[in-house]
């Protein structure tokens, strides 16, 4: 790696006063499973590294029926993974969490650094989108907070400014009768990245659906959400004929690319028949 | 650029170090502390060759800023054994023959390691998922997760 100005701040205004002064070029490390390895491998040189691993306030997943789930930014997917109420209520969220590498990458990998690595294959992202997940952000202009599906811009990156840290993610209480599933497929069964991915969140009413969430991964430049899909299955009955109906909207809404993962052609049929696929489960979760 | 000094206790042994930034914590350990038992295959988190556990955790020590490691409680492979008496896990390596050019076995051991601390009666599949981010370019594996599972029985 080449050198580079290391900062440890204590405090998040101290991170983001050095952000700010540093500007263009200075990165944020957390758990350093993208960033090292960008800095490695892909020819990435920042001039200054600004670590998270002493700053309070990211860590920490809280839940409570009135406000919803909290997680912290610094929080490591693999404590996602294994947390009772992220199993229970969240389970599209679990299941991306404990799909990323091996145990050790897991450990590292924080959902913070997930996310705004940016990746269209990011295993967090489908599952934080169909919970309606809104990140807090904070800078040197105050803080806000964006849904998780508007944080991207294309692959590798996001609205967000040089001074700006996420701090943690909101996820809202699910309604009752929610079912969720995250799946990918790859070519290898671990320690790969998605070639396509789904994440689905079913809520029923009165064994209507009353809320669907069907969000795409590593099939566009960004994540997305198969919105028509979503419009198509709110309000109704759940059948094998909605599911299919659905999975060919989600289909239409793909835009892959052919690469080593696989031919644009084979990316779209696996969108079709791994939608099919969480539709089903995501609607036997809910009835559970 | 200024150099950082660092304090680890590793094996139950208090070291320091003083370091540029741009090092990872396997880079200290091998090239200052001398503690060579945790290898560099990769460099980029895929073959585990580095593994160590860091305050309770298995990491890829390649991987970790060296100064984001400062006060943290480090175990290598060096630190498995107890006074002279091999860890079940290192003595069915040997019994089993599951060592060919040992350059993954730290790695493999460790993880191995953790696994039973964590869960004692692993099936095959537990044992192979524990595995899935320690890479034997001998590819031993059959031995491998045959030696971990007599760990476990003894
Ligand atoms: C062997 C291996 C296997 C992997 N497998 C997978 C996989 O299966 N699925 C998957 O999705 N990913 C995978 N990854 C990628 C990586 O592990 C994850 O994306 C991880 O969650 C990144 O988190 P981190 O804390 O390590 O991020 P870092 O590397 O520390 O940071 C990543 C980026 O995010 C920025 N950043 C970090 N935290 C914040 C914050 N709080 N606010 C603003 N910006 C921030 C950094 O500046 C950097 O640009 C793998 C990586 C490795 C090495
Ligand atoms: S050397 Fe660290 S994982 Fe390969
Ligand atoms: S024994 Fe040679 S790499 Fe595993």
């Amino acid at each position: 790696m080449h050198r580079f100005e290391y900062y440890a701040p204590a405090s998040l205004d101290e991170a983001v006063a050095l952000l700010k002064e540093h500007g263009d070029g200075v990165k944020l490390l957390a758990g350093g499973t993208d960033l090292l390895v960008q800095m490695k491998e892909a020819g990435l040189h920042p001039p200054a590294v600004v670590s998270l691993h002493a700053v309070p306030g990211l860590d920490g997943i809280e839940f409570d029926e009135a406000s919803g789930l909290r997680i912290g930014a610094r929080v490591d997917v693999a404590s996602i993974e294994s947390n009772d109420v992220t199993e229970q209520r969240y389970t599209a969220l679990a299941e991306g969490a404990g799909i990323v590498g091996s145990i050790q990458t897991r450990n590292m990998a924080t959902i913070g650094g997930n996310i705004a690595n940016a990746a269209p294959s990011a295993d967090t992202a489908p599952p934080l989108a169909v919970f309606d997940a809104v990140a807090e952000i904070i800078g040197a202009g105050g803080q806000r907070e964006v849904p998780v599906i508007e944080l991207f811009d294309g692959p590798g990156s996001t609205i967000l400014t040089t001074d700006e840290v996420i701090t943690g993610f909101k996820l809202p209480t699910p309604p009752a009768n929610t079912g969720s599933v995250y799946q990918r497929h790859t070519p290898r069964k671990i320690m790969d990245i998605a070639a396509v991915s789904v994440g689905i969140r079913l809520s029923l009413d009165n064994g209507k659906i009353g809320e669907a969430r069907v969000c795409l991964g590593a099939v566009a430049p960004t994540i997305i959400r198969a919105s028509d899909a979503e419009e198509a299955l709110t309000g109704q009955a759940p059948t094998d004929a909605l599911f299919a109906k659905a999975a060919e909207l989600a289909q239409a809404a793909s835009s892959p690319i052919s690469d080593v993962r696989g031919s644009a052609e084979f990316r779209r049929h696996l969108v079709g028949v791994m939608t099919k696929r969480c539709l089903d489960i995501a609607l036997e979760r809910a009835q559970d | 650029m200024a150099k950082l000094e660092v304090h680890y206790t590793i094996n139950g042994r208090k070291h320091e170090a003083y370091i540029e930034p741009n090092l990872t914590l396997l880079d200290v350990v091998r090239d200052d502390l001398r503690l060579t038992g945790s290898k560099e295959g990769c460099g980029t988190g895929d073959c585990g060759a580095c593994t160590m556990i860091v305050d309770g955790k298995l990491v890829t020590a390649c991987l970790m800023l060296a100064p984001q490691a400062d006060g943290a409680e480090i175990t290598t492979i060096e630190g498995v054994a107890e006074n002279g008496t091999l860890h079940p896990v290192q003595q069915a390596f040997l019994d089993k023959g599951a060592v060919q050019c040992g350059f993954c076995i730290p790695g493999m051991i460790l993880a191995g390691k953790v696994l039973l601390d964590q869960n004692p009666k692993p099936n095959d599949y537990e044992i192979r998922e524990a595995i899935a981010g320690n890479l034997c370019r001998c590819t031993g594996y059959t031995k491998i997760v045959e030696a971990i599972a007599a760990a476990a029985e003894a």
